[in-house]
């Protein structure tokens, strides 16, 4: 919204349906209707992006007070508000704003025959795709003309053919005689992450969406033009005709790809997911997410994934059941104190699941306690160059002081045979440098993951964890903000959460931790650690709470704000 | 300075009062400074000077000038949308895209009579504070183009152009920008987009209205080619004397171009109002072709609605009411708006009664499927469902439901569209069928149905009954 203060100088009264409402002045016709519970259909029209006009889909009748020439006082109304002048000429509210005494009708009959008319319109050459479209079922345009359509058609002539399933990028193919010309796709490209690819050819009813001759959709915030279009002319290679979206459930979570922690919604159904897109925060993501992190779920998939937990015998692993993996784990971790152990956790790992590995840690008095440091490539956009979602979470809850600087001293000590023991949590060593012959000469090797990597393969107990989408829990983000993941889908075979897996491993060395469920976990942790005071897991909420100050601003945010403030989009 | 003479043949009419095409087919002319020069040119552009800006704008505003592009919107006025706290650079451009069917007067003076239209952009520039000003000129006139920039190179020569303009401290340039081939490069903002390199999607008012947010989202006036030309004779005159030409409220001379069935069509400057439609089509242009009755006349280019021989309009008399047909309407603004039309680019367009009205109207609409920017659904969609509606009449395929489905698809149009392009393709629609009903009947009858319009003359002798 533009008026930050809602002071009374800044509100204006309008009439939204018979009913008169008070909105900051400044606000979208469109918005004001929203908040008076009168949604107007729209296309074109996304608050975070410009406002084109085009669809005509939000077409509304408008009305003024009268301006009475001086001295002459305006007829009043029962409500004591200036009689309302209608217009003939109906008008779009998504790009006009309010003025004080305005009167908006959004039921009446010119509204409805505009909208009908341009339902009519959108639908004459449209194919009849319907039943084979990814978009069914969150079409628009479906609807739409269920709502506002006149049900028959009028349309004796032959429809315009365009080009269908063209190829424009990477991850994205385009159906042009779907294609609502909304130019939302076009909007997003150009103002939010600078890449002017797509563009409309040809003119009248032949236009086309095409993109740039010698380009291609293809950077890393592409997808988002498939989640903001409103019919299904957009769709994503990843998605296509994989799943119809009415069956999926819904799982309001974040992903895990970066520090920057954005929120989503997670799509699954009997327990695969099929799609993960972005969710609102407008502290965090806006209403974007980028490529990588939204196929971050396919590692959910891999074929290696860990479903029982192992405890190696010789040369071999074989399965056990949980409470003898466990009871391994302990009794051989315990055998080693101080200098001679040593633990390495992980910056993907929640709150809790630190939390839980620093009871651990207390119980069995390692020498040294990491974590992995997980630096990589960052934009101007949303995408951190911080890899690990919660690094913030292990500098508070784990006490990592400079993420991944002992690492080294690590491995030193274990060539050293000073380090006899290690228990790693969601890493893989190999990965990070450690060599085979280090991990092979140490007398114990406990470790948790969800892939069957090569640090999996030396270990004497492995414990199959769950993906970031099988487990609930909160981390932090780069900014300082205390966010929930939430558990879309179980975790596969016999993995579990980690949480209980480090629940049990405490409960196995140090008797009881008085943990029964998550929630405990938090508690606890709320209970010793200042900046969660006064939260719980259920308190977070689905859009989080900012728990530090970080210093660290959203680059993509602080131009959107940029962009509200100069009026150009509603934010 | 003497009365100029004209070529063989195309001597004007002595109803004409020629002032803007005063030197167009003038014996002895050519589009030279020094010809320009000799004649007095740049005599107002220095009287100009000496005057305070606000001074030019209030001669304008007194003179009574309305645009001559379409819209018939009061010049002066136009440009007093400016922000007064304004500190933005200001643009000023002439529209030179000339692309309404039936009208073809600013190629002339473009051709004919460049300084003169260089000398009222560099005062209206002056006027309205631009120091720079753009000619945006159809990319179908190539040969204009040449001569313009021919024209501004002999000006910037003579020192009319850049700094210090007549030693004073005015500046401006004037750039010449070649179209992008479309009619709707032509709409004031869709021209500013085209400028600005880009495709010429028409903006939305509010907020882009161009006095405020233009060319780089900055003041910025649009003009047609004919309206700053008058500039230069308001000047001349004085603004209150220029307003004494034509009627009230329809002050000034403008031209008219004819076209279609009269015996010589052709471009007539006029007084606005001072002559009816009867009068233009019977005296200047030599009646209807032999054996030929009017039939009908669209007034102010091909988007204009379409009037009817017979029909009878009420307009406003001094005080009174009057009664009054076609050939007795007054070309002018209010008059043509009176009766339901619009004076519009001064395309006048005469159709006699060997014409097919569903073959007219699907000419239009053909024209208006293919500009349609494509931007905005009611007109992206209809302009081109309109068209499919009359071709399939033409070819023998009309249903009795075509002719309510025309109507609809122009009324869901028209008033709903981001420019007003929307209105330019549905009011032939609207019009044509209301007025012509029984034509467009005859097209969707049972007994025509597989009878197609003689393709060759495409006139209604194609054997269609009743
Ligand atoms: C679809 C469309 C096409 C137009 N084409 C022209 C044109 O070719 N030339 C022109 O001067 N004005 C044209 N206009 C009108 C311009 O938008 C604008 O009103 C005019 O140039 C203003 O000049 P004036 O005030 O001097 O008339 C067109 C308007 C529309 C809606
Ligand atoms: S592809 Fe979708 S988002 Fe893009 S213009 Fe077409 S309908 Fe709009
Ligand atoms: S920016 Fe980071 S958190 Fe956001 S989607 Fe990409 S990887 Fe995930
Ligand atoms: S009315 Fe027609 S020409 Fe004007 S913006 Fe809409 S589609 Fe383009
Ligand atoms: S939402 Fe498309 S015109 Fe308003």
């Amino acid at each position: 919204m533009v008026a930050s203060k809602d002071s009374g100088e800044n509100l204006v009264s309008v009439q939204v349906d018979d009913h008169w409402i008070s909105v900051p002045r400044g606000t979208r016709m469109i918005e004001a209707c929203k908040q008076a519970a009168a949604e107007v259909p729209h296309y074109c029209y996304h608050p975070k992006l410009t406002s084109p006009g085009n669809c005509r889909m939000c077409l509304v009748e408008m009305g003024m007070p009268p301006r009475p020439s001086p001295g002459e006082e305006p007829e009043l109304d029962a409500d004591g508000h200036a009689k309302i002048n209608w217009m003939p000429r109906p008008v779009i509210a998504c790009a006009n704003t309010v003025v004080d005494g305005m009167g908006i009708r959004t039921q009446s009959l010119l509204a409805k025959e505009c909208r009908q008319g341009v339902m009519e319109f959108l639908l004459i050459n449209h194919p009849l795709d319907c039943p084979i479209c990814d978009q069914a079922g969150e079409c628009t345009l479906q609807e739409y003309s269920v709502e506002h359509g006149n049900g028959q058609s009028r349309f004796l002539e032959s429809k315009v053919k365009k080009p269908k399933n063209v190829e424009i990028g990477p991850r994205i193919r385009l159906d042009d005689e779907r294609c609502v010309l909304c130019s939302r796709c076009v909007r997003f490209s150009k103002e939010v992450v600078d890449d002017d690819v797509f563009g409309f050819v040809d003119r009248g009813s032949h236009s086309v969406l095409t993109v740039h001759p010698d380009r291609k959709l293809e950077n890393n915030y592409s997808l988002n033009t498939v989640d903001i279009c409103p019919v299904g002319a957009l769709t994503s290679n990843d998605f296509r005709f994989k799943m119809r979206v009415w069956f999926m459930r819904e799982t309001k979570s974040l992903c895990t790809g970066c520090a920057r922690g954005c929120n989503t919604v997670v799509g699954s159904r009997e327990g695969k997911i099929y799609r993960q897109s972005p969710r609102e925060n407008n502290d965090v993501n806006s209403a974007w997410m980028c490529d990588t992190g939204r196929m971050e779920y396919h590692q959910l998939e891999n074929p290696a994934r860990l479903t029982e937990p192992m405890i190696k015998r010789g040369k071999k692993h074989r399965t056990v059941d949980w409470p003898e993996a466990i009871c391994r784990a302990a009794r051989d971790l315990t055998k080693f104190k101080g200098e001679q152990l040593a633990i390495i956790a992980s910056g993907r790992m929640t709150n809790e699941e630190l939390y839980l590995t620093r009871t651990l840690a207390e119980s069995l008095q390692p020498g040294v306690v990491d974590i992995v440091k997980r630096e990589g490539e960052g934009d101007d956009y949303l995408s951190h160059c911080d890899k690990n979602p919660n690094v913030n979470g292990a500098r508070k809850v784990l006490k990592i002081r400079s993420p991944g600087s002992k690492l080294k001293s690590i491995r030193k000590r274990i060539v050293e045979d000073k380090i006899k023991a290690l228990l790693v949590i969601g890493e893989d060593l190999i990965d990070c440098g450690f060599t085979e012959g280090e991990l092979s000469s140490l007398q114990c090797l406990v470790s948790s993951h969800i892939i069957a990597n090569p640090t999996a393969k030396m270990s004497h107990v492995v414990l199959p964890g769950a993906g970031y989408a099988e487990k609930r829990g909160s981390m932090i983000n780069a900014t300082g903000r205390l966010q929930r993941l939430n558990k879309a889908i179980d975790p596969p075979g016999q993995s579990r959460e980690d949480w209980e897996i480090l629940h049990e491993l405490n409960r196995a060395v140090d008797g009881c931790d008085g943990v029964t469920e998550l929630a405990d976990v938090f508690t606890q942790m709320a209970s010793t650690l200042s900046i969660f005071k006064g939260l719980s897991l259920s308190r977070i909420g689905d859009l989080g709470v900012d728990v530090m100050d970080t210093g660290e601003t959203v680059p993509l945010l602080e131009r959107e704000a940029r962009r509200v403030s100069e009026g150009l989009i509603v934010g | 300075m003497a009365d100029p003479r004209y070529i063989a043949g195309k001597k004007p009419h002595p109803r004409e009062r020629r002032m803007i095409f005063r030197n167009v087919d003038r014996s002895g002319w050519d589009a030279s400074i020094a010809t320009y020069r000799k004649d007095g040119g740049y005599r107002e552009l220095k009287k100009a000077l000496k005057m305070k800006p606000a001074a030019v704008t209030d001669e304008v505003k007194a003179s009574g000038l309305r645009g001559r592009g379409g819209a018939g919107f009061p010049t002066g006025v136009k440009w007093g949308f400016i922000p007064p706290d304004n500190n933005k650079p200001i643009y000023l451009i002439c529209n030179a895209d000339e692309s309404e069917p039936g009208t073809f007067k600013d190629r002339y003076i473009i051709h004919q009579d460049p300084h003169q239209l260089l000398e009222g952009i560099l005062i209206s520039s002056y006027a309205v504070g631009a120091k720079v000003a753009y000619i945006y000129i159809r990319e179908e006139f190539p040969e204009g183009a040449v001569i313009l920039e021919r024209a501004i190179e002999e000006a910037r020569t003579a020192k009319l152009l850049g700094k210090k303009i007549l030693g004073t401290d005015f500046e401006c340039e004037i750039y010449i920008h070649r179209g992008a081939g479309a009619y709707i490069c032509g709409e004031e903002t869709g021209l500013i987009e085209s400028l600005e390199g880009k495709r010429p999607y028409p903006r939305i008012k509010p907020p882009y209205f161009p006095a405020v947010l233009g060319l780089y989202m900055c003041p910025t006036i649009v003009n047609n080619v004919e309206s700053l030309c008058h500039v230069k004779h308001v000047m001349a005159m004085g603004g209150k004397k220029y307003a004494q030409l034509g009627t009230p409220r329809n002050t000034g001379t403008r031209i008219l171009c004819v076209s279609g069935d009269v015996q010589k069509p052709g471009y007539f400057e006029i007084e606005v109002g001072k002559l009816t439609m009867g009068e233009l089509i019977e005296d200047l242009c030599g009646g209807m072709k032999k054996g030929r009755k009017l039939k009908a006349v669209i007034p102010g280019g091909s988007s204009a609605k379409v009037l009817r021989a017979g029909e009878t309009y009420t307009i406003r008399d001094g005080d009174k009411e009057k009664t009054i047909g076609l050939p007795d309407i007054p070309m002018d603004f209010d008059s043509l708006a009176a009766c339901g039309s619009m004076a519009g680019s001064g395309g006048v367009i005469v159709m006699d009664d060997s014409r097919d009205m569903t073959w007219v109207l699907n000419n239009i609409n053909t024209f208006y499927a293919h500009e349609s920017c494509g931007q905005c659904t009611p007109c992206r969609e209809g302009s081109l469902w309109m068209k499919k509606i009359t071709d399939r009449m033409l070819s023998g395929g009309g249903v009795p439901s075509d002719v309510e489905t025309l109507v609809s698809v122009g009324n869901n149009i028209a008033g709903r569209t981001i420019c007003a392009f929307g209105e330019a393709c549905a009011w032939p629609t609207q019009s044509f069928v209301a007025k012509f009903p029984e034509e467009f009947k005859k097209h969707t009858s049972r007994r025509n149905i597989g009878k197609a319009l003689n393709p060759e003359t495409k006139t209604a002798s194609a054997g269609l009954g009743d």
